[in-house]
């Protein structure tokens, strides 16, 4: 029978919750490394059994963590992320040249096609590969040394390259996103890097169109169509049509345009999520009413799904990471919240239930379709 | 024989329910004792000092003999209490935040 993993990294743990494909009972299991950061898990597309996980705490730093029994044990994989040659300078965020200081790993991309390859993206931004299931890691330093990286500057949470997504199409292609920098694209599996900006307005640098510099806090693809893509901007909600070569802002009726998380329904391409956050510098629900809003056009019209969400006194935040789908036949929609609850809708969002109310502050939801 | 005491997540990655005991060959130094450490758990790699730099992490501070020995040199002699196994040598996760 089919079912679904979630997994959930936290401020103080992982955990894994399980169920069946009818998503309403729920196995909760954790925390795992307890105490710890852990800003991502993902599972392979390949193996479903392989986990990886990145645990970090501001003592000790950075560890990975790999599962090859779906997350019921864990061994400790490699966790030095040297990067390439001289690493020379980003901007600091008083604008003065800082050297790049690794601080640790904010997203796992496992591959799509060999279980023992996956990406990682880290603080301060770069790009990792490993081809041993994690036990080394390489830098693919074309990114980070293609040319715009001595303008870089952090955002808020540090510069971190958060986003990693490979077409399923064609595996060369790869894009990533930075903040605050932007969105970048290889064609070539991350040999050579160009940003892909164009289209983008920030007015909070000194040129609103610059060609890098942008807080991009979230980008999502549907598999069957992967040169669309669909942008959570630091403000504005942004579409590409051209596998980012141009981007058209698509916020609409949103009540707001800031947010971190997006995603795409797993069937429906024109499908979109995002959960609006009142500004950046209030990280909570405009009016206190925690909403999902989806858009079936691809943006531009948005419908608020609130049924079983707080419709009052909610002040959480949903983290860039934390949103996440299942590929079942009914396209289950996740995501936790800074207050420790993970919500899970198994209609696409039109009702919602908690899964769990007490979690630490949840940073990232991964979700796996189990056969 | 040099006597460690570590913090309480080094002890659950490393998977040692108590104090660690070492062989140190040579002058016992925190640089030493550190090596050793490490060559008998690699997990700590990096959970210590830096990988890249070998500088100490910032929020790890190394205690003997109720003395704070983290800005001293990592290459100077540890006390003879430590050296003998009498004192333990304390890697200490500072307490800042929770």
């Amino acid at each position: 029978m089919s079912g679904v993993r979630v997994l959930v990294g936290t401020r103080k743990g992982a955990f894994v919750l399980n169920s069946d494909g009818k998503r309403r009972n729920w196995e909760v299991s954790g925390p795992l490394f307890g105490g710890w950061e852990i800003y991502h898990l993902k599972g392979s597309p390949v193996d479903p059994n392989r986990i990886f996980a990145s645990q970090s705490t501001g003592w000790f730093g950075q560890l990975m963590q790999r599962s090859d029994d779906g997350g019921l044990t864990w061994a400790p994989i490699g966790n030095q992320f040297l990067y390439d040659g001289v690493t020379g300078t980003h901007q600091w965020y008083d604008g003065t040249p800082h050297p790049w200081e690794f601080e640790r790993v904010w997203h796992l991309e496992p591959s799509l096609s060999d279980p023992d390859t996956v990406l990682a993206g880290v603080e301060d931004a770069a790009l990792f590969r490993s081809n041993d299931a994690g036990a080394t890691w390489t830098e693919l330093s074309g990114l980070r040394e293609h040319g715009t990286g001595p303008s870089w500057q952090p955002g808020a949470g540090g510069m971190c390259l958060h986003t990693i997504l490979v077409s399923p199409q064609d595996p060369q292609r790869i894009f990533v996103a930075i903040s605050s920098a932007g969105a970048f694209r290889s064609d070539d599996g991350g040999v050579t890097w160009r940003p892909i900006n164009h289209g983008l307005h920030s007015e909070g640098l000194p040129d609103a169109d610059a060609e890098v510099g942008h807080c991009v806090h979230r980008i999502a693809l549907h598999p069957s169509n992967p040169d669309v893509l669909f942008m959570q901007k630091h403000w504005d909600v942004m579409r590409s049509d051209n596998a980012g070569d141009s981007w058209v802002e698509v916020s609409g009726n949103l009540p707001s345009d800031f947010g971190f998380a997006i995603d795409v329904h797993a069937h429906e391409p024109e499908t979109v999520y995002v959960v609006p956050i009142t500004s950046d510098s209030q990280h909570f629900p405009p009016e206190g009413k925690l909403r999902v809003y989806r858009s079936r056009s691809g943006g531009n019209e948005w419908e608020p799904l609130t049924k079983g969400l707080p419709q009052s006194h909610c002040y959480v935040d949903v983290l860039r990471d934390a949103m996440a789908v299942d590929s079942l036949e009914e396209c289950g929609v996740y995501f936790g919240t800074t207050g420790g609850q993970v919500y899970a809708s198994a209609n696409s969002g039109d009702s919602w239930e908690p899964i769990v109310r007490d979690l630490p502050a949840v940073l990232s939801v991964e979700v796996q379709t189990l056969a | 024989m040099i006597r460690v005491v570590l913090p309480a997540h080094l002890k659950t990655l490393a998977q040692v329910p108590g104090e660690v005991e070492l062989e140190v060959v040579g002058t016992p130094t925190p640089r030493a004792v550190i090596d050793a450490l490490e060559d008998r758990y690699p997990v700590l790699l990096g959970t210590i000092r830096d990988p890249r730099t070998q500088q100490r992490r910032k929020f790890v501070r190394f205690y003997a003999c109720e003395r704070d020995l983290s800005l001293e040199s990592l290459d100077v002699a540890l006390p003879q209490a430590v050296a003998t196994g009498s004192e333990p040598f304390f890697v200490i996760g500072a307490m800042a935040g929770g």
